[in-house]
């Protein structure tokens, strides 16, 4: 840019790199020691969503980030708004979504001293984020503020953390932003390594039972295009981990749909039964695994990642490939011949037709099948956010997702509360797809104060809250590993969710009935305001199917 | 299993917690690790002592490289090399055992540092082993106190475990 050097404010050079990285919105909260970036911020036109509390901002940005594939970002004060940030921060960290966090920090010279509202907010979140800066001088403020944004969206996203002290923001920087960035210490590997990539391309060739397994990776590098070609041009079934939900068509013929601990009976055995499995940007979680020395026994483990401490973390892998999982699928889609499996695809046939995904009888108002029906009535085509709990596998189960990017949740983490603020930001990225917010009561309450978010904001966000008046996934575990003994699960002070809807200006339907389903989908679905449809179902539902502890993945209970 | 690690990183405020925080916070064994500035004052060299199985080195490495001021990690445990670690040891030294400690101190090629009525503090440098048999030749004596600094290590002859070559290097 050959840029005349400027003098203004730390706050200003950091609007300037927001800018340069063309920011359209930034989520927060505003509080002393955060007001100098306010400032700026008020004179730029970049848009603020201002949040009921701060995790939900951090949440929002990564609803943005996973809706959008752009990086999400967030502001909050020093002290407790910081660590309000942390479950959010964690949230993102493990499902790599990338976030941009600004905090404000009290002034230099009072940092250490224990002030009012200071807290170490870059000690807290060491272990949470990809990276985090405490900026001393702000002559460094345009570099470190471009170095966040190129470590949260490059190699294996995550969130970095700038915590910015008030006198820093207000002082006056002369440094223009830098046009490049340079970290020795930091050179992601894209391009897979050319003899790895022929043995990958060799071992596809000689399986009789291949299963590609695809994760978030898959989604984050946007490969959706090469994954299917592949799988089409080798014959080979796709399972997804949850993360990887969209990442492959779940009407074709060839998806699995979704393997683990509560994954499709049919992945779970394919997975179980292949000679070679190709994990591909995953991170074989223990929730997809089952147990390990059970896992996919007769396979050969091949593993593609960006990030190389994935690889043989929590597997042994015969074939270890490090690269972006796009390059690495373009490169290796002329290496390998097309292929047929006629055996492998008819025993996977017969296990689709045998283990199909079932749930059983019982309620007045099956969860499972309203999933379903929302499913075919969007044509797979809305964006799902969930929260965390039996409602969360049921819409990773029984939904059918086409298309990378519409199911967003908190996957590795697990965290209640996530979905209505992660609609919100998802909502903001996306305006020409519907949002729904899939949710129970327990994880709803965690987070619904930013109906008040949604509101202001005038997003249509559908909300299909299954209310149970319990934790029914915690009680879920009591029942298989507690003696049926239900403790701490039962709420009686559960508000009337219509109602509250209604309160704040949206509108609220209820489902008590089968028949009442589909019409009041289809209402809330024409409803071009925020539609709460309060679900009432039974407590004894249970998420089906599921793996107990230290049993394979094919050892699988089903429903009876 | 122990491996010595050369890490160079970042010279700047907080990059020791980032090493010494993954370490607790994944549950690896540090056996040491000693720190300071290289040639290149932005540049700071670790030497880490790492106990574990085969498994847990790789994942150490990997996850140490996965830090953004790591800017180089070498295993350079089975490069041939030269390992050191200073110690000073105070000691119980009544003048009737003076002669006898003196003698110890000399066939370890250690020096007396500090002479008090009752007690002698002695520096030593050389390998663990070495470090080792001496506080056991002195514990008879009465150990007050010890200080060790940890492994630091250099590759031998001209080879490099920085950023680039600086010159040529002589066997010791």
């Amino acid at each position: 840019m050959g840029q005349e050097t400027r003098v203004r404010t730390g706050a200003r050079a950091v609007m300037e790199v927001l800018q340069a990285e063309e920011v359209e919105l930034v989520f927060g909260y505003p509080g002393g020691a955060v007001l100098p970036l306010y400032h700026e911020l008020a004179r730029t036109s970049i848009r603020h969503i201002l949040v009921r509390q701060e995790q939900n901002a951090v949440h929002a940005a990564s609803g943005y980030a996973r809706a959008s594939g752009k990086t999400g970002v967030c502001f909050a004060t020093s002290g407790p708004g910081a660590t309000n940030l942390v479950t959010g921060i964690a949230t993102a960290y493990m499902d790599s979504v990338p976030v941009v966090i600004f905090t404000g920090q009290v002034p230099t010279s009072q940092v250490g001293s224990d002030a009012f509202q200071e807290t170490d907010i870059t000690g807290i979140t060491i272990p949470i984020t990809k990276h985090n800066y405490l900026v001393k001088d702000g002559e460094e403020l345009p570099r470190i503020v471009k170095e966040a944004f190129y470590i949260a969206s490059t190699g294996r996203p995550g969130p970095v953390l700038v915590d910015l002290p008030k006198d820093v923001a207000l002082a006056l920087c002369q440094t223009p932003v830098p046009e490049k960035v340079e970290l020795r210490g930091y050179k992601p590997t894209y391009q897979g390594h050319p003899g790895q990539l022929r043995a990958l391309a060799k071992l596809l060739q000689e399986a009789e039972r291949p299963v590609l397994f695809a994760g978030g990776g898959v989604v984050a590098s946007g490969a959706e295009g090469y994954l299917r070609e592949l799988a089409e041009k080798i014959q080979a079934p796709v399972a997804t981990s949850l993360t990887g939900l969209g990442a492959f068509p779940e009407d074709n013929p060839l998806a699995l749909g979704m393997v683990g601990l509560h994954g499709k009976p049919c992945a779970n055995h394919a997975v179980m039964e292949c000679d070679l499995l190709v994990g591909l940007g995953v991170r074989f979680d223990d929730r997809v695994t089952g147990a390990i020395e059970k896992f996919a026994p007769q396979a050969k483990i091949a593993h593609v990642d960006i990030d190389p401490a994935e690889i043989g973390k929590n597997v042994r892998v015969d074939l270890p490939l490090v690269g972006d999982i796009s390059c690495v699928l373009k490169e290796l889609l002329p290496l390998v011949e097309p292929a047929t499996h006629p055996t492998w695809l008819e025993r996977v046939k017969t296990l689709r037709n045998n283990y199909p995904l079932t749930y059983g009888r019982g309620g007045e108002v099956r969860p499972q099948w309203v999933i379903e029906r929302l499913g075919e009535m969007t044509r797979g085509r809305a964006i799902i956010t969930t929260d965390v709990g039996q409602h969360q596998m049921w819409a990773a189960l029984f939904y059918g997702y086409t298309e990378p990017r519409t199911f967003i949740s908190s996957c590795g983490l697990g965290t209640m509360g996530y979905g209505l603020p992660a609609a919100i930001g998802a909502a903001l990225a996306r305006p020409d797809r519907q949002v729904w917010v899939i949710t129970g009561d327990g994880s709803f309450q965690m987070g619904m104060a930013e109906l008040g978010t949604a509101v202001e904001q005038g997003l249509p966000l559908k909300i299909l809250l299954f209310n149970n008046q319990s934790l029914a996934m915690v009680r879920q575990l009591q029942h298989f590993y507690y003696e049926r003994q239900y403790t701490a699960v039962k709420f009686t002070g559960n508000p009337d969710f219509v109602r509250l809807a209604e309160c704040y200006g949206a509108t609220g339907l209820r489902i008590t009935k089968q028949e009442e389903v589909v019409p009041v989908l289809a209402r809330a679905m024409q409803n071009d305001g925020l539609t709460l449809i309060e679900c009432l179902i039974s407590e004894e539902e249970m998420v089906y199917p599921m793996v107990l502890n230290g049993a394979a993945l094919n050892e699988m209970l089903l429903p009876e | 299993m122990k491996r010595t690690l050369s890490v160079l990183v970042e010279n700047r405020p907080g990059v020791l917690t980032r090493v010494a925080g993954l370490f607790s916070r994944r549950g690896y064994n540090i056996d040491s690790l000693a720190v300071g500035r290289t040639e290149n004052p932005s540049i700071s060299r670790m030497t880490i002592v790492v106990d574990g199985d085969e498994q847990i080195i790789e994942q150490v490495c990997k996850q140490l490289n996965k830090l953004i001021d790591v800017i180089k990690l070498s295993d350079i445990t089975d490069d041939p090399h030269v390992g050191r670690e200073l110690m000073l040891i105070k000691v119980n030294a009544d003048p009737a055992v003076r002669g006898e400690i003196m003698q110890i101190v000399d066939i370890f090629r250690a020096r007396i540092v500090d002479i008090a009525r009752n007690s002698l503090i002695i520096e030593a440098t050389g390998d663990a082993d070495k470090i080792d048999a001496l506080e056991n030749s002195l514990r008879p004596f009465g150990i007050r106190e010890v200080v060790r600094t940890g492994k630091i290590a250099m590759l031998r002859g001209a080879k490099t475990k920085g950023m680039e070559a600086s010159g040529d290097g002589t066997g010791d």
